[in-house]
């Protein structure tokens, strides 16, 4: 039980790990494209070919690229975390939570 | 484009409307005889599957403001509209890593229930509540009054007769149906919106070769290159970055979005819904990037500006365009059922901060039956849905498109940072909780009382004591800080204390199943 209890603390800080890194990297992706709106026009106003200028591409870009990121978190959390949450779940871990009954 | 259907009545918008009020009452039936207790009320007793909930999260979170509103900017400024496009989107990454999971292992109804689970219950209930009803009510009243507006514009209706109605319909679906027929209110709007949207982007392409760089050339060709370049929106980049994490962490902290987590069977579940809603909501404003565009090079910023000043009108009058009255009376009942369906959504938030949050755990301690608090969520639905149908008729004609970016600096703020904290912070406390939420609704709207957006555009001053057209940049941080700080010095005996219980709670759920 000791040795389930430190699995599930590893995989907490897993998760953490990972939601805080993606989440980092959403907001180096927007704020990013925010602060070169803000101080530099001429980059995102050079036109790549007629019709797309670069900002309407990296604007395309940072809502694609949002989706991408959301996939990345489903697709581990899928793969890693649902099946070390179901082997812990297994080891009989958790009874003892799920009786208890949230106020 | 000098001759325009719209502000007359629409006989194809009232009939498709009339069938969407009907369906959405025939559903309401249905769902009346499946809603016995408050888990059923309030979260559909956790039978919404996945997919539906990734539609109903769409419908909950694409409101008029970003159909009409974000097609009426791109159409009228170009580049800067896209800003919005973006911004509305990125909150929802962030919701999926670090909000849907916990949130739906830990609470019940609320996301009070979060932040309440280890801490006082009644000074953190009240302040949940607090920052939820004003989140609640200052997005009711943008909602309100934009119906009330659209529907004068489009069907030819009296302001109060809309805003009635809407009140009616909206009080009808939640008062009987409770969560199970506001979701289903919205899936069919969120598949309405995202089908009437997608089939106005595919009208204009055909126009282009189905080349949307086609398109954003035309307009570069008419009204110059610098309809694909920031241009005077963004005069001050604080500005924009303030907007940007209202955007970005008010969605993580919006009831009503956040509800949705408690429909579905578990946190898995809750997952896939966000990344499916994640999807379905970017492909609706990538969407708006050729909606924006095609209004601006086949109606004209002009003739937009002409109908609505606001640019509202843009999307309607491209379906005129490119439909005729049959098109445009389409998505005119689009607008309107968009509308209907997000108050809904908000309304039933609302009654659940009211009676859940207040009634139940603070006038109650807990301590009320089921009947008992099925019957005080029912009346807390009709005092809030009257309420949201005064406030429509007593803001008529006022401008209340800030109050949605409002709301969501609220819910940014306010509710955001400590459900954050009460999530993975071990010594987050009581005093920590409630100085957070407190100050993050008091301070983000005394800001914006004193911003330019009330001073400046409202009041007609000359100037605003606060620069800032949104206060997020500053109370964001603020609020994170004090409720760290707060904890920090306060009584640390009992802090942490059931983190570990908590902790193990998180990953195997156990509340509300």
């Amino acid at each position: 039980m000791a040795d389930a209890h430190e699995r599930l603390r590893a995989l907490h800080n897993a998760r953490w790990r990972i939601a805080l890194t993606l989440t980092s990297l959403m907001i180096v992706l927007y704020f990013g494209f925010i602060a070169l709106i803000a101080y530099n026009r001429a980059f995102l106003s050079r036109v790549l070919v007629p019709g797309l200028s670069i900002g309407i591409v990296l604007g395309a870009l940072v809502i694609v690229v949002s989706w991408v990121l959301t996939f990345v978190y489903v697709r581990w959390a899928n793969r890693h975390y649902d099946t070390e949450l179901k082997a812990l779940q297994a080891s009989g871990l958790g009874a003892d939570v799920a009786t208890q009954e949230a106020r | 484009m000098n001759t325009t259907a719209i502000g007359q009545t629409n006989v194809v918008a009232m009939v498709l409307f009339v069938i969407f009020i009907a369906i959405t009452l025939g559903i309401t039936y249905w769902a009346a005889r499946r809603t016995s207790s408050t888990e059923h009320f309030y979260a559909a007793g956790r039978s919404i599957s996945p997919g539906q909930n990734a539609f109903a999260l769409a419908g909950d979170y694409m409101s008029a403001a970003s159909f009409l509103g974000i097609a009426g900017l791109v159409s009228t400024t170009g580049f800067d509209g896209l800003i919005y496009s973006t911004g509305w989107l990125v909150g929802w990454p962030v919701v999926l890593f670090l909000i849907a999971e916990p949130l739906r292992n830990l609470g019940r109804y609320t996301f009070a229930d979060v932040v309440a689970l280890r801490l006082k219950q009644v000074p953190v209930r009240i302040t949940a509540a607090f920052g939820t009803l004003a989140t609640v009510l200052l997005y009711l009243i943008a909602q309100m009054v934009g119906a009330g507006g659209l529907i004068r514009l489009m069907f030819g209706l009296p302001y109060e007769t809309a805003i009635v109605i809407v009140g009616a319909a909206m009080i009808a679906y939640v008062l009987f149906g409770g969560m199970l027929a506001t979701t289903w209110v919205q899936i069919v709007k969120a598949c309405l919106l995202l089908g009437g949207a997608f089939l106005l982007a595919m009208l204009v392409l055909a126009r282009f070769h189905m080349n949307p760089a086609a398109l954003f050339n035309a307009a570069a060709q008419k009204y110059g290159a610098g309809v694909l370049a920031p241009g005077k929106l963004v005069s001050n980049p604080l500005d924009a970055i303030s907007l940007g994490m209202a955007l970005m962490f008010g969605t993580a902290g919006l009831p009503h979005i956040l509800m949705r987590f408690y429909t579905v069977k578990d946190a898995q579940a809750a997952r896939t819904s966000v990344f499916y809603a994640t999807g379905l909501i970017g492909f609706f404003y990538l969407l708006t990037f050729v909606l924006g565009f095609g209004a601006m090079v086949l109606v004209g910023p002009d003739a937009i500006k002409a109908i609505d000043k606001g640019g509202n009108m843009a999307a309607p009058l491209l379906a005129e365009f490119l439909g005729g009255t049959p098109l445009l009376g389409f998505i005119a009942a689009v607008a309107f059922a968009t509308i209907l369906a997000v108050v809904a959504g908000l309304t039933l938030s609302g009654a659940a901060a009211l009676s859940h949050d207040l009634w139940v755990h603070v006038v109650r301690h807990g301590e009320a039956s089921a009947q008992e608090q099925l019957r005080v969520a029912r009346a807390a639905t009709v005092v809030l849905g009257v309420i949201a149908v005064m406030l429509g008729i007593t803001f008529k004609g006022q401008n209340v498109a800030y109050m949605v970016s409002l709301a969501f600096a609220i819910a940014a703020s306010a509710n955001f940072p400590a459900l954050l904290l009460s999530i993975f912070w071990r010594r987050f406390t009581t005093a920590g909780a409630v100085t957070s939420m407190l100050f993050g609704s008091v301070a983000t709207l005394l800001l914006i009382y004193l911003s330019p957006t009330i001073q400046v555009d409202i009041l007609k001053h000359s100037s605003a004591w606060f620069p800032l057209k949104n206060p997020a940049l500053l109370t964001i941080p603020m609020s994170f800080a004090l409720g760290i700080v707060v904890s920090l010095v306060g009584a640390r005996r009992h802090a942490g204390e059931h983190f570990g219980a908590m902790e193990r709670q998180m990953h195997l759920g156990g509340a509300g199943d």
